[in-house]
């Protein structure tokens, strides 16, 4: 798996007739292996200085350099390819299927077939899609979230060294949306690649990004730091004002489930002894018993009467609802323990199984014992 | 060249017919230019009456719709020839059975383009104007007619440009059109064959810009600039086809 | 008329009752049927050729426009131009220059589908999204790859509707090639034009000829178009 680095040097892009320059002077430095998360403001710039990279838009002044190499150099077509690119409209061609889309530059670069079709199942599973169902299938019998994955698959293909992503996630829905950037963050922790991503969402910023440069319009560059520095640090008051109030509360989509102290669950199956089930929940930080399936699945919160007789029964006070998983980030986990009214959820692995209970305590605890200092980029993602 | 410089001449200038007795060309050709401009008025002006209430009603109520596509895609393909024929064998000759012909053949694509102009209207405006209070016929006359026109107008163009063709064909069926010279040449010799058949071009070409000129006055202006992609030709099971 | 009767046969009616009293005859018809072969074959021909060389031309055209759109406007004239003049005085006009026959009718029918097959042609391209358009050439496929790779196959529905358009319409004017000394089903009705079974006959191959063509570019469309039906899962 291969990254390049990437530097922008006084780029600046100015168009005809205009007044103002759409970039004016930006230079910044991604190094290798990193998401470099674009954000600003509508008309920043943000999207310009993205397409500047691969020549979509040729710059008026400055370079681009891709692991030192000037892209100017190259002709736009075969720089290209060697770049991957995925759009906010998704641009899947309707009349081909899913396998022909994501085969696209790999057959421009020439691979033989079978390596193409031993890619594309590939890339399927990695985004996980069954290769068998889905690989004849055309863009129109998709879902907006299926759509969105092959984009980014399409992207991959030829294995770039450099990605290029504009507001990816932008077409889906909020739900689906927070999902594909788990799984995108998942995969990148496997693959590494070095990413310029642009959005207009200062939250999405915050939790794809490793580093985040934050545009002002005419793409003058407000700040350009770390997550944790760009909300505890804000550089003006513009990128204050830009990151919100309540970046206090931001500060919670820079950690994991997985990164805090869970609470110990009491866990219990049906047609366990009473005792066995007592033992349990005075083993564990919370008073209220867990019903599992076999494999350790949560089926919900029991009722004091499932406990009275000999062994324990499925009697529910309330489901288990809502489920964490470990990879939800700390905001997102909180958000949806107070959508549904409740203190505590159980927490999952991506298997499934009960791995510990989460409660609004926690959290607060796991944020005021975690103040100053929080997790580095390679850490955050597994 | 000659033959087009004795075109020319024949236009221009009268002279004995080959079988004798009578004078064609120049100011002769007047006379057929208006018994053509004149079937020509007639049959558009019936077509019209016919086609567009028809077409306006099919299209906002939406029923009929088949009927519609069928007719214009069915028009298309009927040779003008074959129609006059059809009224010569089975009607006879005469003004009115030539008219009738015509005007049948000028129906489909009016009836088509119009249909499809009162479908192209944004539903989300027709669904407001009922909103407001409109009865179905001020949505029609107020919203959908004008918004349709348009297109509307393509279609009322292209059977203009057909009609005028056709009457051409006219001779046949015993109106002495422009198309004489070209049905019964020998009376009028190649020159006057030709110079008819390049009076009838330009008829036709000078109709295409009056009536374009027409559609371009008949649209609201709120639309003009917009797409004159809305007046494709494209027939298919969806839509019926706009002429251009 | 002698012109023109030169080269078409007369009409037998001699031959009962039911002809002479010019009612509709299908014993004539089947009796005759033959005699209406060639000239159908002809009029395919003719109409078949017009479309092929009037493709062939807009396509060119329009790929032209493609790059350079300030050319639409001046080709949509011409062919407007082209598309307006009747057929029939189109055949005359050609006469004294390319004589009489097949070369003369092709001609003018072929001036003739310019105008709907160009614009259908402009129409589908424009059609195309234009996110599919951004991706490709993202992805590094040159200008030439995106016209052909996506552009084009994209484009497929609307071009084969102004090809059935203008084939269809094309087999209405080829009713006229004869004059032009081209033969045709048009022939046949002028031999006879108050035989009502001769021009039921002629009249109806002509119909049945418009609607082979559209079920042929259809069955084109269907075969370039998989995946405009691929249905919803």
């Amino acid at each position: 798996m291969s990254a390049a680095t990437l530097e922008f040097r006084n780029v600046s892009k100015r168009y005809p007739g205009a007044g103002e320059p759409a970039i004016e002077d930006l230079s910044l430095s991604v190094p290798a292996g990193e998401i470099c998360v674009l954000v600003g403001p509508s008309g920043c710039g943000k999207t310009t200085a993205m397409r500047l990279v691969n020549r979509m838009i040729e710059p008026t002044g400055g370079d681009i350099l891709l692991d030192g190499r000037s892209v100017l150099e190259r002709k736009p077509a075969e720089l290209r390819r060697d770049i991957g690119y995925a759009i906010q409209q998704i641009g899947l061609f309707p009349h081909q299927t899913v396998a022909e889309n994501i085969a696209t530059v790999p057959k421009l670069l020439g691979w033989e077939r079978d390596r193409i079709t031993a890619r594309t199942d590939e890339l399927l599973e990695l985004i996980g899609l069954d290769p068998h169902e889905m690989r004849d299938r055309f863009p129109s019998q998709l879902s907006g979230g299926q759509r969105q994955r092959v984009g980014v698959a399409r992207a991959l293909a030829a294995d770039p060294p450099l990605m290029l992503m504009d507001e990816p996630f932008g077409a889906v829905d909020p739900i689906n949306r927070e999902r594909l950037q788990n799984e995108f963050l998942r995969l990148q922790g496997e693959i590494g690649k070095t990413i310029v991503f642009v959005t207009h969402d200062i939250d999405e910023a915050i939790k794809m990004g490793d580093r985040v440069a934050v545009l002002q319009k005419g793409g003058v560059l407000a700040q350009y730091a770390t997550p944790a520095d760009l909300l505890m640090a804000p550089a003006s008051p513009f990128v204050e004002d830009f990151v919100g109030a309540d970046r206090a509360l931001k500060r919670l989509a820079l950690q994991r489930v997985r990164d805090i102290d869970l609470w110990r669950a009491p866990i219990v199956q049906v047609g366990q002894t009473v005792a066995e089930a007592r033992a349990a929940i005075a083993d564990s930080d919370l008073p209220y018993p867990l019903l599992v399936d076999a494999e350790r699945r949560p089926l919900g919160w029991l009722s004091e009467r499932a406990l009275l007789g000999e062994r324990v029964t499925d009697d529910l006070r309330s489901r288990a609802a809502p489920i964490v998983e470990m990879d939800d980030i700390l905001r997102d986990a909180l958000s949806d323990l107070l959508a549904h009214e409740t203190q505590y959820g159980p927490v999952v692995d991506a298997q499934g199984r009960v791995t510990g209970v989460l409660s609004v305590e926690v959290i607060s605890h796991a944020l005021a014992a975690n103040a100053p200092s929080v997790p580095s980029a390679s850490e955050r993602v597994e | 060249m000659n033959d087009f410089a004795d075109a020319i001449e024949f236009i221009f200038t009268s002279r004995e017919s080959n079988t004798g007795g009578v004078q064609v060309g120049g100011s002769q050709l007047l006379d057929l230019l208006w018994k053509h401009l004149e079937i020509s008025a007639v049959s558009m002006l019936l077509a019209i009456l016919v086609a567009v209430p028809l077409g306006l009603l099919i299209g906002h109520t939406g029923r009929g719709a088949f009927l519609a596509q069928f007719i214009a895609n069915a028009g298309r393909a009927v040779p003008s020839l074959a129609l006059i024929a059809f009224f010569v064998a089975y009607i006879g000759v005469g003004f009115t059975n030539v008219t009738l012909a015509l005007v049948l053949l000028a129906i489909p694509p009016i009836l088509g383009n119009t249909y499809i102009g009162v479908r192209q209207v944004d539903p989300g405006v027709v669904d407001a104007a009922r909103g407001m209070g409109l009865t179905e016929m001020q949505v029609l006359r107020t919203v959908e007619l004008p918004l349709a026109v348009p297109t509307m107008f393509g279609g009322i163009r292209n059977s203009a440009i057909n009609v005028v063709a056709t009457a051409t064909i006219a001779p046949l069926a015993g109106v002495v059109t422009l198309g004489d010279p070209i049905i019964n040449a020998s009376v009028y010799g190649d020159a006057g064959r030709l110079g008819a058949a390049i009076v009838v071009a330009v008829l036709a070409v000078l109709a295409e810009f009056l009536f374009a000129a027409l559609q371009k006055r008949a649209t609201p202006r709120g639309i003009r600039s917009q797409d004159r992609r809305a007046q494709q030709v494209r027939p298919s099971s969806r839509k019926a086809p706009v002429t251009p | 008329m002698s012109f023109v009767l030169a080269q078409v046969q007369l009409r037998d009616r001699s031959q009962g009752t039911c002809e002479s009293r010019n009612g509709f005859c299908p014993d004539w018809i089947a009796d005759n049927w033959e005699n209406y072969v060639d000239p159908a074959v002809r009029h395919a021909l003719l109409v078949g050729l017009a479309v092929l060389f009037g493709f062939a031309i807009a396509f060119g055209l329009a790929l032209l426009a493609h790059r350079r759109r300030g050319l639409v406007g001046p080709i949509t004239a011409i062919t407007g131009v082209l598309y307006t003049i009747p057929s029939l005085a189109f055949f005359l006009v050609l006469l004294p220059v390319t004589g009489r026959g097949i070369t003369t009718a092709v001609i003018a029918l072929t001036a003739f589908t310019l105008l709907i097959i160009f614009r259908n042609i402009m129409l589908g391209l424009d059609n195309v999204p234009e996110e599919a358009v951004d991706a490709a050439a993202g992805m590094g496929m040159t200008e030439r790859q995106v016209l052909w790779k996506v552009e084009l196959p994209l484009a497929v529905p609307e071009i084969v509707a102004g090809l059935r358009v203008a084939a269809t319409t094309s087999v209405g004017l080829a009713a006229l090639a004869f004059f032009a000394g081209a033969g045709g089903l048009g022939g046949e009705i002028y031999a006879d034009l108050t035989f009502k079974s001769n021009i039921v006959v002629a009249g109806g191959l002509c119909l049945l000829l418009a609607a082979l063509f559209d079920a042929i570019f259809v069955a084109v469309e269907r075969l370039l178009t998989r995946w405009q039906r691929a249905v919803a899962t």
